[in-house]
């Protein structure tokens, strides 16, 4: 197997949380000691974004620009978020980051703080994560007791405090002003934008939220620099490594850390062992249920941000979930679909009613009752609800059903035809 | 019936709330904590939790029915969340689903007849390198099969008694 340099997942162990000695003894800290000592907080932001560190929890915007929206000068209250909602199937990720080493989190938040110069920060974790949000609570303990968090901060002069936010589980909360809503104790549905958080966030203050992989690449940055950074990728345009969770027909199902740029297939064959019973690759979802499909034309395709937009996807949260030839792909679209119109906070009409719509045609076709004009509608369905509705959510759940009209026409236009599922 | 949350707790977080500069920001764990203590939130633990939040029940009842874990109807002893998302599915999640079906007796929102379990369907549960997977209160339990499923079943009425 490929052996590539490991940074998120360097002081991994199976089944073990690495805590403030250890994380100390392997050059933990030294990230926020070097901010905090020798740079400004402009100088913190500027490298970051030469690094070209791009967001991690999917929609993959370059990390440094975002804050250097960031009204950092503006005096009093201002917030940094952490998302780690994480609740798009496939996605599983920041959980395994943060049971392995939760204190490359707080490290990354406490120099994104420092940049920014705020001083509260939030860690947002979904219902499902509690053996996550008790990993953290005893690494902000640690943490606070070392000096790294609170105040005056190593000695700096900086203050911060980090406290832990627990949900109680919607896909929605993962939508950066949802979140927000929800941290504030409100109905989590997604806010008009702008004004943006940048601008107007958390209890009405400038907030910036990132993803917990973000935040967590921040001190390898710093430690580093913004030329290292970039080296990790394959790819020209890319930077860094990525965590990929592998899932669905594989014979291994590992969360691994690979660089930016690695082809599909190699994720497939070499860190997922290949698809199981030794059957052949179908589709797969690259990056997340919101994701289109990729084929086996896209074998070879360097799984970074560009080259998967340049592919009529989206790398996502490179969580790759994989389909064997024995899959219906209506079926699953349908499954994905169910999910995202469950998901549905009910907020505007193209989601509320239009994903539900979505599924019904699926559901129609898949078991046999559909006919030609089901396939129209569903077209008819794409249009209406893609760029219509008032967050991403619908967007991304037309993501898959886009990729079954473009890439599997012919397994419709099968069910249709047989008046059945081909694949039953 | 269980009272909704002790006297020294709804002093506890009387205190809490009163020092808090956003105490809405703690309305999920309010919430959280009547439920841990009586099961599900009935329309007075809505109540509650409004007046101590110094909100209206209205506002609290936002929030109550949005999230999926925090449960407006009597409930059993364990509620467990089978995921049925695309990583489940793909392993087998619908045999998953119809094997708790089988052993407990009941369908999805129904509870045991002994009152120890409640079935719900659940979005991914961030277990999809373990699919299939479901939750029960919050403890996560991954690589489902029948046998696993009826030890995991088995250990939990050990743990509820007779």
């Amino acid at each position: 197997m490929s052996n590539y340099p490991q940074v998120l997942f360097k002081n991994r162990r199976p089944g073990e949380t690495v805590f403030l000695d250890a994380y100390v003894a392997a050059g933990g800290y030294a990230g926020l000691k070097k901010a905090l000592k020798t740079m400004t907080p402009g100088e913190v932001t500027a490298t970051v974004k030469a690094a070209g560190l791009r967001g991690r929890g999917g929609a993959g915007f370059v990390t440094g620009l975002k804050w250097s929206f960031f009204p950092a000068d503006h005096p009093g209250e201002k917030y940094l978020v952490c998302n780690g909602d994480e609740m798009e199937p496939g996605t599983y990720k920041d959980r395994q980051l943060l049971l392995a080493d939760p204190h490359q989190l707080i490290e990354g938040m406490l120099i994104a703080a420092y940049a920014l110069q705020v001083p509260v920060g939030y860690i947002f974790l979904r219902y499902a994560y509690e053996d996550c949000a008790r990993v953290v609570e005893g690494a902000l303990a640690e943490a606070r007791r070392a000096g790294y968090l609170g105040p005056n901060i190593l000695g700096s002069g900086f203050s911060c405090e980090l406290r832990l936010h627990r949900s109680a589980g919607r896909y929605i909360l993962g939508e950066e002003t949802a979140l927000l809503n929800g941290l504030e104790g409100r109905r989590p549905n997604p806010r008009s934008k702008p004004p943006f958080p940048a601008q107007k966030g958390l209890f009405g203050k400038p907030t910036t939220v990132n993803n917990v992989e973000t935040l967590a690449n921040v001190p390898h940055i710093l430690v580093h620099g913004a030329d290292w950074y970039q080296g990790l990728a394959l790819t020209e345009k890319s930077a860094g490594t990525k965590l990929f969770g592998l899932s669905g027909h594989l014979n291994r199902t590992p969360c691994v850390e690979l660089p930016l740029g690695v082809p599909l297939g190699e994720v497939i064959t070499e860190h997922g062992g290949g698809v199981r019973q030794g059957r052949a690759f179908k589709a797969c979802l690259p990056g997340g249920a919101s994701t289109p499909f990729l084929t086996r034309a896209h074998w070879d395709l360097p799984m970074d941000f560009d080259a998967l937009a340049a592919a009529h996807s989206r790398l996502g949260t490179a969580c790759v979930t994989v389909f064997d030839e024995g899959t219906c792909m209506v079926a699953a679209t349908l499954n994905l679909n169910r999910f995202f119109a469950r998901e549905s906070c009910g907020w505007c009409t193209p989601c509320r009613d239009g994903l539900a719509m979505v599924s019904w045609l699926l559901e129609k076709i898949e078991t046999g009752r559909g006919v030609q004009d089901d396939i129209a509608m569903l077209q008819d369905q794409l249009r209406n609800i893609s760029g219509r509705s008032f967050c991403a959510l619908a967007e991304g759940a037309m993501g898959p059903v886009e990729a079954l009209l473009r890439l599997f026409m012919d397994e419709l236009e099968d069910h249709v035809k047989k008046g059945r599922c081909p694949f039953r | 019936m269980q009272e909704l949350l002790p006297q020294e707790q709804i002093n506890a977080w009387k205190e809490r709330l009163a020092g808090h500069h956003h105490p809405m920001e703690l309305a999920v764990d309010v919430l959280r904590a009547i439920q841990d203590h009586h099961g599900w939130v009935p329309d007075t633990g809505v109540e509650l939790a409004a007046e101590l939040l110094g909100t209206t029940p209205l506002r609290v009842e936002e929030l109550a029915t949005f999230y999926d874990k925090i449960y407006r109807r009597p409930v059993g002893r364990w509620v467990i969340h089978v995921c049925d998302s695309i990583c489940c599915w793909s392993r087998g999640a619908e045999e998953v689903v119809g094997v708790l079906r089988e052993q407990l007796g009941i369908g999805f929102g129904e509870t045991s007849a002994d009152g120890r379990f409640t079935l719900l369907p659940t979005c991914c549960l961030g277990a999809c390198g373990e699919a299939p997977a479901m939750m029960i209160g919050l403890t996560t339990y991954g690589h489902l099969t029948a046998e696993r499923i009826g030890e995991i079943l088995a250990a939990h009425r050990r743990e509820v008694g007779p």
